[in-house]
């Protein structure tokens, strides 16, 4: 893969994060039954930054659970590798909670259809919201964010990476290029 | 002089040696000149060697009963397409060769077979029960040539010196398949480190050793007793000696003068334990492969003679029998079509055992088991003979088998010394195409 | 979706031979997460819709045969069971004419039981479809080994350096014969006792002792292993009592072992015989929470196998 462009440096995930915390509790009309759900790995990372800055602006800290598609995926009778399962932990009652869930880039909606599911049969939320920093299009499923840090038009030929301080030592978001085949 | 067949530039090699090219005439059931001659057909011999043809003292035919698995028919032609001219059938078929007319049965359908000359093994004890003496001299003016329980063990040590005794007096040897039942128990292979390893029962070499060591003490008591030394010098044959202590003991009884004579199987002296790790029964067989050690040791044996011969114990099953699990599927590996290829490539070839031994050891050594006179490649002598080819490759395809078996451990072996015409006196009874 | 993969897998579970230690790590994890599906009020997942999975059991074992099937349904696998009796086996239809049987009609993967070593690998060869050993005859049980170490891994933490004890009829156990290949892989020392009639003269990897006071001393784990009663009428032992007497783990004989070490047993157990009864019942025993991780283990072992087919 090659590298083409910085799309968002530190700063201005930092602001699109921000942003979307004050349109969540906008939303939400503050923070009651509100909760994040972080879809594995970088939507927990981020997840964590949106409980935080809430608790900052609202002075009251949400629950926070952690989510792990992979037995959920639509394609596992298909695909040739075999993609790790990965701790899935939501300590707290989703009955009657606002939802929010969170990833790093909305591409084709599958990864959303699928923690859609996952999340339904841990419980009975009043509402689902999902949040993320990048939405890239291509959509395969009738499915669109709440919450959208950066629109990014993208051909399919690119990969989007976000990098996040916890999993990658920075913030940001690049656009990268994929090799011929 | 006019023959019918000439073998132009053959190369002689008989278990006294190997004799450089000559063409071989032969005619009236023999060898005419080994200066060549008129023949009514003439084969291109040059670089393919000429010996006596093999007999096989230990062949499992199936026939009577058990013809799904080989018949005469498959069985004596799988013969002569691995040199064999001549095979030695044991009676263990359903219903076991017990009697003077089952004899003369197989003796006259083979015969008309053509192929390999059958001779026959009678039961020693009725039905191979254990107990009561087959009528040796009727089976003997039959045309049987050796008695035998194999297929069961002899367990009553009274009943084999009573047996022993009675046949060496009609000049018949007695054969026996030396394993200790009780020892035995349900082994399906080697006990040993592999076995207890992958967690199958295992058969001990002490189930041999044991059984070997008694049988060798009756032929003691009996020789002692007797006083008449058996027509073809043998009283006892041991089949299939699998085991290093086995040989020892064999070894030391010959050297007392006892008169016992033993044999080794191709899968004996090529595959060990380690065979078994992938878990397929096609290796399971009665005495069981044995370790490195016990090859190394019977290679040995063989070459120094305390192993007569070389036996295939060719014990042929359907396939569907083979697929069975290991505890279920018949003891057996099927040898006659790759024997001597087999043991050419490997003893010879790779490990520089001196061809005339290997020759003598499928010949004449078993003839003289038998009481027959070896076949040397001289004016005069019977026209049963082997063509083979030492220098072409090729690799072991069970399903061209005439076998009915049409499996093997040995298949995708890459092998030389495959046998391309044979000779029952001076009948061309199979030839390849070349 | 682009995370880095994880070691790829073996498409078969005959033994532990063609796994390593990164893969069997990684297969015990997997498991633990689906300790978390199974705690869940709707304790399945959808991961294997659209795989059909046959138990085929030559031999019959309904507590095993249960655990896999529902292991397969609550990661929605379609199931399908075959069961027949060995002696049915031997009058007309062979392992091989079943399994051609079943193949033809799409199975994906095939759990097998049979009462002898090495059917699973030779259907492996017949079939080229993913096999699972669900115990060939004494020679390898898989997926106890792994319910066993993961059992014991719950317990313990890491196995580096732990010994375990495994006590009873181990010439005749696939339950000790794959703990013995899989527990040395996970780092832990393992003394297998019995009196000598009931040992194999070596087992790679493993200690052999008829001493039980020796074996337990310093345990950190006991594995009792089920005695079979035709071992008797075989001569192998003269009586049960005497077996008792000499290997029974009891509440006295424990106290050999480290202060808290568990006792396992792969059941189903025989009261009074392998452990004395009082002893199974209590807190330093393990055999329920056995049987509860077994689940969670063979949800792991088919998503690892049948998932990523190429």
């Amino acid at each position: 893969m090659t590298f083409k462009s910085r799309i968002l440096n530190a700063d201005e995930v930092r602001r699109a994060l921000t942003r979307i915390a004050h349109e969540v509790i906008e939303r939400n009309k503050g923070t009651q039954r509100l909760c994040f759900v972080g879809i594995h790995t970088r939507g927990i990372s981020l997840a964590k930054r949106l409980v935080e800055l809430v608790e900052r602006f609202e002075g009251q800290r949400v629950p926070m659970g952690i989510l792990d598609i992979t037995l959920y995926r639509d394609d596992l009778t298909e695909i040739g590798l075999q993609p790790r399962v990965r701790e899935t932990r939501i300590p707290f009652d989703l009955n009657g909670k606002a939802v929010v869930l969170v990833d790093d880039v909305l591409y084709t909606g599958r990864t959303a259809r699928a923690a859609l599911d996952a999340l339904i049969d841990q419980g009975r939320p009043n509402r689902i919201y999902l949040a993320v920093l990048v939405d890239r299009g291509h959509r395969e499923l009738p499915i669109r964010a709440d919450f959208v840090g950066k629109n990014l038009p993208t051909s399919r030929s690119e990969v989007v990476k976000v990098k996040t301080v916890e999993d990658d030592g920075e913030d940001a978001v690049e656009l990268w290029e994929m090799e011929e085949k | 002089m006019k023959g019918d067949i000439l073998f132009k530039d053959a190369t002689l090699v008989d278990a006294r040696g190997k004799h450089g090219i000559a063409d071989v005439l032969i005619g009236e059931g023999r060898i005419l000149s080994l200066f060549g001659g008129e023949a009514k057909r003439t084969i291109e011999a040059k670089g393919l060697y000429l010996s006596p043809g093999f007999l096989d003292l230990h062949t499992h035919l199936r026939e009577p009963g058990q013809e799904v698995k080989e018949d005469l028919q498959s069985g004596l032609e799988a013969a002569v397409r691995g040199g064999y001219t001549d095979v030695v059938s044991m009676p263990n078929t359903s219903p076991v060769v017990d009697r003077a007319e089952a004899v003369r049965a197989l003796k006259e359908k083979s015969a008309r077979i053509g192929f390999a000359r059958l001779h026959p093994a009678a039961a020693l004890t009725q039905g191979q029960e254990g107990q009561l003496l087959c009528e040796a001299r009727a089976l003997r003016e039959a045309g049987a040539v050796l008695l035998s329980d194999d297929g069961r063990t002899n367990e009553d040590a009274g009943v084999l010196a009573l047996g022993l005794r009675y046949a060496a007096s009609w000049g018949l040897p007695v054969a026996v398949h030396a394993e200790d039942a009780g020892l035995r128990r349900g082994g399906v292979m080697h006990e040993g480190e592999v076995s207890w390893r992958l967690g199958l029962p295992g058969n001990p070499a002490y189930a041999e050793t044991a059984r070997i060591a008694r049988d060798l003490e009756v032929v003691r008591y009996v020789w002692e007793g007797l006083g008449v030394r058996p027509q073809g010098e043998t009283l006892l044959h041991i089949q299939h000696l699998s085991t290093k202590r086995g040989l020892e003991l064999v070894r030391q009884a010959k050297r007392e003068g006892l008169p016992v004579s033993t044999e080794v199987t191709p899968h004996h002296l090529t595959l060990t334990e380690a065979h078994l790790e992938g878990l397929d029964p096609l290796y399971k067989v009665a005495p069981p492969l044995r370790t490195k050690a016990d090859v190394e040791a019977l290679l040995e044996g063989l070459l120094e003679g305390s192993i007569d011969c070389v036996a295939t114990d060719h014990a042929p099953h359907t396939e569907d029998e083979k697929a069975l699990d290991l505890l279920r599927a018949p003891f057996g590996i099927p040898s006659l079509e790759v024997a001597w290829p087999l043991l050419y490539t490997k003893l010879v070839e790779e490990r520089g055992f001196p061809l005339p031994t290997l020759v003598a050891r499928f010949s004449s050594d078993p003839r003289r088991i038998l009481g027959l006179p070896p076949i040397h490649l001289e004016e005069g002598a019977e026209a049963s003979l082997v063509l083979w080819n030492p220098s072409q490759k090729r690799s072991v395809d069970p399903r061209g088998f005439a076998s009915k078996a049409k499996y093997s451990p040995w298949a995708g072996w890459t092998l030389l010394g495959w046998p391309v015409l044979t000779l029952v006196e001076g009948r061309v009874v199979w030839e390849a195409d070349f | 979706m682009s995370e880095p993969s994880p070691p790829s897998f073996p498409k078969h579970l005959l033994d532990f031979k063609d796994w390593n230690r990164a893969q069997l790590e990684s297969l015990l994890e997997t498991a633990q997460m689906m300790q978390e599906v199974l705690a869940r009020p709707v304790k399945k997942v959808p991961a294997l819709s659209g795989f059909t999975v046959a138990t085929v059991f030559f031999e019959p074992s309904t507590r095993t045969r249960i655990s896999f099937e529902l292991a397969a349904r609550r990661m929605s696998a379609d199931v399908v069971s075959f069961v027949s009796s060995a002696s049915s086996t031997v009058k007309g239809e062979t392992h091989r004419d079943t399994l051609r049987t079943l193949d033809q009609m799409g199975i994906d993967a095939y759990i097998l039981r049979t009462d002898a070593a090495g059917v699973p690998h030779q259907a492996h060869r017949w079939l080229r479809k993913p096999v699972i050993n669900a115990g060939d005859g004494w020679r390898a049980h898989p997926t106890q080994a792994l319910l066993d170490a993961f059992t014991l891994r719950e317990r313990l933490g890491s196995l580096e350096g732990k010994k375990i004890a495994i006590v009873g009829d181990i010439l005749h156990s696939r339950v000790a014969r794959s703990n013995a290949e899989l527990l040395p892989m996970l780092g832990a020392c393992v003394v297998a006792c019995g009196p000598s009639t009931l040992l194999p003269g070596h087992l790679p990897g493993v200690r052999l002792t008829t001493n039980l006071r020796e074996a337990l001393e310093e345990a950190d784990a006991v594995m009792a292993l089920r005695l079979q009663k035709e071992r008797m009428d075989r001569g192998l032992l003269p009586s049960l009592p005497e077996y008792i007497a000499g290997y029974q783990i009891t509440e006295a004989r424990l106290a050999w072992a480290k202060p808290e070490a568990p006792l396992l047993h792969p059941g189903p157990m025989n009261r009074d015989v392998e452990i004395e009864g009082t002893l199974a019942d209590s807190p330093r025993s393990l055999v329920e929470r056995q049987v509860a991780n077994g689940q969670a283990v063979r949800m792991a072992v088919l998503y690892h196998v049948l998932v990523g087919k190429r």
